[in-house]
């Protein structure tokens, strides 16, 4: 066996093992309190979240697991939080080093700065945790609070000058279209997430006309 | 048995949990370093790639932190810890909560002290995330040998298919921050702060070309993106 074969096979022993672990934790609390709860009220809460997070979970899968290669996705799929640490760590790690997504080089950066930031993010949350009466009143004091609710603009502004610079073209299609869309529906801006891969397919449509186009 | 969202019990399930996330990212942490020595890979910027993704992730780290203490004032520490250290993410566990609590009548402002309310609560959290987990061994394969194929047939286009899909993502993103405009000048924020980040990050390219500071190309992203929410701070109080 090869290193992605390898990583397959270790992959996929490690994710069914944390599936085992998630599920677990409902279960020993159940067990431990012996406080199994009602069907209806789990079957009422799923049904106001479910069709949503199921269908943005499996779209997640397919457009962000092209991004984050094999060791990548079989651990940022676990430890969460993919488009505003994982899916930005990976790219940042693999752009900064000049490798390609789909090469060997560019498979063992993502790798790495995936589990580098999942090592990080659970120490920060655990160190947290641990000093939460100190740092409470800091995380939440009214000035501080700007930067945390503007994190996301601050990373993607950054991320958007290196790959739009890339390839301009490309670029201007979905970037157009998503500005208008939300100009006109502000309410999307809760369902970003469902919006990334509709940014995807409009983006990949609109460059394979300009490549067929011998425009790009 | 007396319930207590906060209990040693709780404790003990998070910190096992913990501990085996960090083993597990440890685990293809080394595996692909020692790949890297393998094939002959640049060390140095290994290295550097590894110390800048650490500093990057700071920041975000302490707004996910700011999500746990959001829902610890109605759930305890140890679920929220639990929850946004392994899968999940505050945008999916918040209206889980939420709905949650609601059809069970509950208010978020207070603790939780009914044991079957944070089990339900629990279970719902857990299985309206499961198919992002379950669906990456079923499906990684079958998607990339779908990539390889397109790469084969066509080399360029199966590069600019990549940077099309980067692009499609970072433009949901970008298109969120004209979600708010037309509310005025405070909803023009979170524009400024993108603007300000990709200002920070081309004079860094031009830093990098021009004059040649290579240093700063594994840093480029965490300088732009903490100068951008240092803007926040200065700007958000002049504006609102």
């Amino acid at each position: 066996m090869n290193y992605q074969d390898k990583t397959h096979f270790y992959g996929k022993i490690w994710i069914w093992t944390a599936v085992c672990v998630v599920l677990l934790v409902p279960v020993s609390i159940c067990v431990y309190y012996n406080a199994w709860p009602e069907m209806t009220a789990v079957f009422k809460g799923l049904l106001g979240v479910a069709p949503i997070f199921w269908t943005v979970g499996t779209i997640e899968v397919i457009t962000f697991t092209p991004m984050l290669g094999t060791g990548g996705s079989y651990l940022a799929f676990v430890t969460g939080n993919l488009t505003s640490i994982k899916v930005p760590s990976a790219i940042n790690a693999m752009e900064s080093a000049g490798v390609k997504v789909q090469s060997e080089e560019g498979e063992i950066l993502s790798t790495i700065a995936v589990a580098t930031s999942s090592i990080v993010t659970t120490l920060v949350i655990a160190l947290g945790v641990v000093f939460l009466s100190i740092l409470t009143p800091v995380i939440n004091s009214p000035i501080l609070q700007p930067a945390f609710k503007n994190i996301l603009p601050a990373l993607f502004g950054g991320l958007a000058v290196v790959y739009i610079n890339k390839n301009v073209k490309v670029a201007m299609i979905p970037m157009l279209f998503m500005m208008i869309l939300f100009l006109l529906v502000p309410s999307m801006a809760s369902s970003v997430g469902i919006l990334v891969p509709v940014g995807a397919l409009i983006s990949i449509a609109g460059a394979r006309f300009l490549y067929k186009k011998n425009l790009i | 048995m007396n319930f207590n969202p906060n209990s040693s019990f709780l404790y003990g399930i998070a910190i096992f949990v913990i501990v085996f996330v960090i083993i597990q990212s440890l685990f293809f942490l080394i595996r692909a370093y020692r790949q890297a020595k393998k094939i002959g890979m640049d060390m140095k910027q290994v290295n550097k790639s590894i110390v800048s993704t650490a500093i990057f992730t700071l920041a975000p780290a302490v707004s996910i932190l700011l999500g746990v203490i959001t829902l610890s004032k109605f759930m305890g520490i140890p679920l929220p810890w639990i929850r946004l250290s392994v899968i999940g993410a505050i945008t999916y566990e918040l209206p889980a909560a939420t709905t949650t609590a609601n059809a069970l009548g509950l208010s978020l402002a207070e603790t939780i002290t009914d044991a079957k309310a944070y089990t339900a609560i629990a279970w719902v959290m857990t299985i309206g995330i499961l198919p992002s987990i379950i669906l990456v061994p079923i499906l990684l394969k079958r998607i990339q040998k779908g990539l390889i194929n397109l790469k084969n047939r066509d080399e360029k286009w199966g590069e600019l298919f990549m940077q099309a899909m980067f692009l499609g993502m970072i433009s949901a993103f970008l298109g969120m921050v004209f979600s708010d405009v037309r509310s005025g000048l405070p909803g023009f924020i979170p524009l400024f702060v993108l603007l300000s980040s990709a200002v920070l990050m081309a004079l860094c390219g031009i830093l990098i070309k021009r004059f040649k500071i290579k240093q700063l190309e594994n840093y480029a992203l965490p300088i732009s993106m903490i100068g951008a929410m240092i803007v926040a701070v200065v700007i958000t109080p002049i504006i609102q």
